[in-house]
């Protein structure tokens, strides 16, 4: 039976088991739209923006292992989606985006709402297409899912002309694919995992350092039993959080530009490191320089081979999938009869514990009189026995939940790492709560980033998504003042917003609950109310400290052991 | 270093602009990039040569590598290999000059394409270095016009790129 391009299209997801479609549609995907109100398999969320679309699409792929779908029109439709795109890529975040595109007889007339979908994406997708023929529409969505999913994880955008997804053509779905120029990775190297064994055995100040690709490639059981056969101190990265339990005492809590002083310290100094599906990156290890000062071995297991040697040199890389990397390290592990050194552990927990105190671990002041933000993550993590999903925004208030929210679970910690993207937290938060229905979402924001996609608030009320938003708001961009406080002179230029909007009203406006709390002693009832409104979405508007900064702090070109630590504690 | 970086990708539109988005996107140079279709229409064969030190020129072929376009890289610099390029180039040739460009062109084993009573073209191919030292034989003050295409690079004997 012949089926125009736009059902085929549909049928693909239907044969990819895709649950939801986040979109927003217009005059280039009025066909495929047409085809999604004929079927009721995949349900279609329609967002306000489509940036928001793309974002929902994350949230709901990072908080589950499948891939998200999004799909929106051409020319303003795609670039408002290119935000939501480049931070899914930024995160290596498996999705396949539909564009709609101009008929093809109207490609490079600058025909109405025509852009270079294709060209506009490129530096921001694992891959992209342009479809050209009907025939080809369901071989490439067939590729599209299995790029996103498979290898490093990114986002993958098949743009579909209008006149093709009206054209007929017989469907056919097909069961494998196999691209000659593509091989992800599987095993890793049975030699160089060896030798990795011989180096992590013979250490006597082993440090594993673990990052967002344990989480993408469901390796958390591996980790955590690595770390425990080897008795090393673990850290995660900001992408990594929750790949390690936060609640074991071999965890030495996030590293990095905000990571607590043990583990920036741990990392500077340790004899064998180990990184796994962590790469390095800026906000992580500061000053290449600085950090390369220091001898050390460096494992680096990852399954991009050019995340590898990268920003510093490693002994031994070892390219494959995290899983069935950690799998086999474990199995050579478990049967060999050498085991850890034993006293050199002892003499470098030690240190690790000196390193402890002298950082004084994570800590702030707090106030009876002013709600310290740090108090809101440490009552919600305490409220929600550290179960919840948390999605966040992007500045301070990220890091504080980053740093306050203990997370024990892969999959629960929803944050724009990479990017970081401001406007990413209500969106992501729409695709966990639809992944987990009865779940405790929490949207961790400020009051500069909701208002980049609180649009949102109206979606939520569409589809009763009892999000519970909790805006730490300080009437500042924070983690702009803190810089400008450091680095710029106080000169607090354009941080501050004049004329926020009363958020209680907004969140009535759009039919929600808005709590406004001022009072550290309103701080855990308001979220005890908010939490019992088990149907309702809550937007709790906490006024916080506008001078509190995120310690510790290593300055931006810096190294990891030029932490700054609270100035008045 | 200089390195000669061989490729073969899917001859498809838009890969070329993958490779070269590549090269700008994330700063290495390229002096020069070449690209045609192989005996496989499927396929096309680019040769870049780029310059950068080791650390930049692995992460240039893992880079590469990751396109999903990209079937198959070689860093011919790696081995023994041969590498050609052609140059046309058009030059004054009045008077006795033209005895002396003859000449000149035979040493070099160049081949005059096109005469007239004013002007030579001539066809010449080598290495960059060869194609260099025939303008510096000629002087700029007698060149109306060069073109060139890049290097094309091949490896030496059982050195081969293939699927």
């Amino acid at each position: 039976m012949e089926m125009t391009g736009a059902e085929i299209t549909i049928r693909c997801l239907h044969e990819e088991g895709v649950e939801y479609i986040f979109g927003y549609p217009g005059g280039a995907v009025l066909h495929i739209y047409d085809a999604l109100f004929q079927q009721d398999k995949v349900k279609h969320i329609l967002v306000r923006h489509e940036q928001a679309a793309v974002h929902a699409a994350d949230g709901y792929a990072r908080s589950s292992d499948k891939v998200g779908v999004a799909l929106v029109t051409s020319g303003p439709g795609l670039t408002n989606a290119v935000t939501g795109i480049a931070t899914a890529y930024l995160d290596s975040i498996p999705m396949v985006v539909i564009s709609g595109q101009v008929p093809t007889f109207a490609i490079g007339e600058d025909a109405f709402q025509e852009v270079d979908a294709v060209g506009i994406t490129r530096p921001c997708v694992k891959h992209n297409f342009l479809v050209k023929d009907v025939k080809d529409i369901a071989a490439t969505i067939k590729k599209a899912f299995y790029l996103a999913n498979s290898g490093r994880p990114g986002p993958v955008l098949v743009d579909i002309p209008k006149d093709i997804s009206a054209q007929k053509t017989t469907f056919s779905y097909p069961a494998t694919i196999n691209i000659r120029s593509y091989q992800p990775p599987g095993r890793g190297d049975s030699q160089q995992i060896m030798q990795a064994v011989q180096l992590l055995l013979t250490a006597k100040r082993p440090m594993i350092y673990a990052g967002g690709g344990v989480v993408l490639s469901g390796a958390s059981a591996q980790l955590t039993e690595l770390v425990r056969l080897l008795g090393a101190p673990c850290t995660n990265t900001l992408m990594g959080l929750g790949g390690f339990p936060a609640n074991d005492t071999k965890f030495v809590g996030m590293l990095g530009m905000h990571g607590t002083y043990e583990a920036n310290m741990a990392m500077q100094h340790c004899d064998v490191l180990v990184a796994i599906g962590a790469r390095f990156d800026d906000r992580v290890i500061g000053n290449v320089e600085h950090f390369a000062q220091v001898p050390r071995k460096i494992i680096h297991i990852d399954i991009d081979p050019s995340s590898i040697a990268k920003r510093v040199k490693v002994d031994v890389p070892i390219v494959g999938d995290l899983k069935l990397v950690l799998d086999e390290l474990l199995s050579v592990l478990r049967a060999g009869t050498q085991k850890p050194d034993v006293a050199g552990l002892a003499d470098w927990w030690r240190q690790i514990e000196e390193w402890r105190v002298t950082g004084g671990g994570l800590r702030y002041k707090n106030s009876s009189e002013i709600i310290k933000p740090q108090f809101v993550i440490e009552t919600l993590h305490r409220l929600t026995g550290g179960d919840a999903f948390v999605t966040s925004d992007v500045g301070q208030h990220q890091m504080w939940a980053a740093q306050y929210y203990k997370f024990n679970h892969p999959r629960r910690w929803i944050n724009s790492g990479g990017l970081g993207t401001m406007g990413f937290g209500l969106p992501a938060a729409m695709g966990v709560q639809l992944k987990h229905p009865g779940a405790t979402v929490a949207c961790v924001t400020g009051e500069g980033s909701i208002q980049m996609n609180i649009q949102e608030l109206s979606t939520c009320k569409q589809y009763h998504l009892p999000i519970k938003v909790l805006s730490l708001n300080n009437g500042y961009l924070g983690m702009v003042r803190q810089w400008q406080e450091f680095f710029h002179g106080n000169r607090f230029s354009e941080s501050y917003m004049d004329a926020l909007p009363d958020f209680v009203k907004v969140a009535e406006a759009y039919g929600h609950v808005g709590i406004r709390i001022d009072n550290p002693a309103d701080v855990e009832p308001a979220m005890k109310e908010a939490f019992a409104r088990k149907n309702d979405l809550v937007f709790m508007d906490f006024r916080t400290d506008p001078t509190e900064n995120v310690f510790p702090m290593v300055p931006g070109g810096k190294g990891l052991s030029e932490v700054v630590l609270s100035e008045d504690l | 270093m200089r390195h000669i970086i061989s490729l073969l990708m899917e001859n498809e539109a838009g890969a070329l602009s993958r490779v070269a988005g590549l090269f700008s996107a994330r700063g290495y140079n390229i002096e020069s990039l070449t690209v045609a279709p192989t005996e496989d229409a499927t396929l096309s064969r680019m040769t870049i040569v780029t310059s950068g030190s080791d650390a930049v020129i692995e992460q240039i072929n893992k880079q590469l590598n990751k396109l999903i376009d990209v079937v198959s890289v070689m860093d011919l610099s790696e081995g023994e290999h041969i590498e050609r390029e052609l140059m046309l180039v058009k030059l004054r040739a009045e008077g006795d000059a033209r005895e002396e460009l003859k000449r000149l062109t035979d040493i070099f084993r160049g081949r005059i394409l096109d005469v007239t009573d004013h002007t030579y073209t001539i066809e010449l191919t080598g290495s960059r270095v060869k194609l260099d030292s025939f303008i510096d034989a000629i002087g700029r003050e007698l060149i109306l016009e060069t073109v060139r295409t890049g290097a094309s690079g091949i490896g030496r004997g059982n050195r081969i790129l293939k699927l």
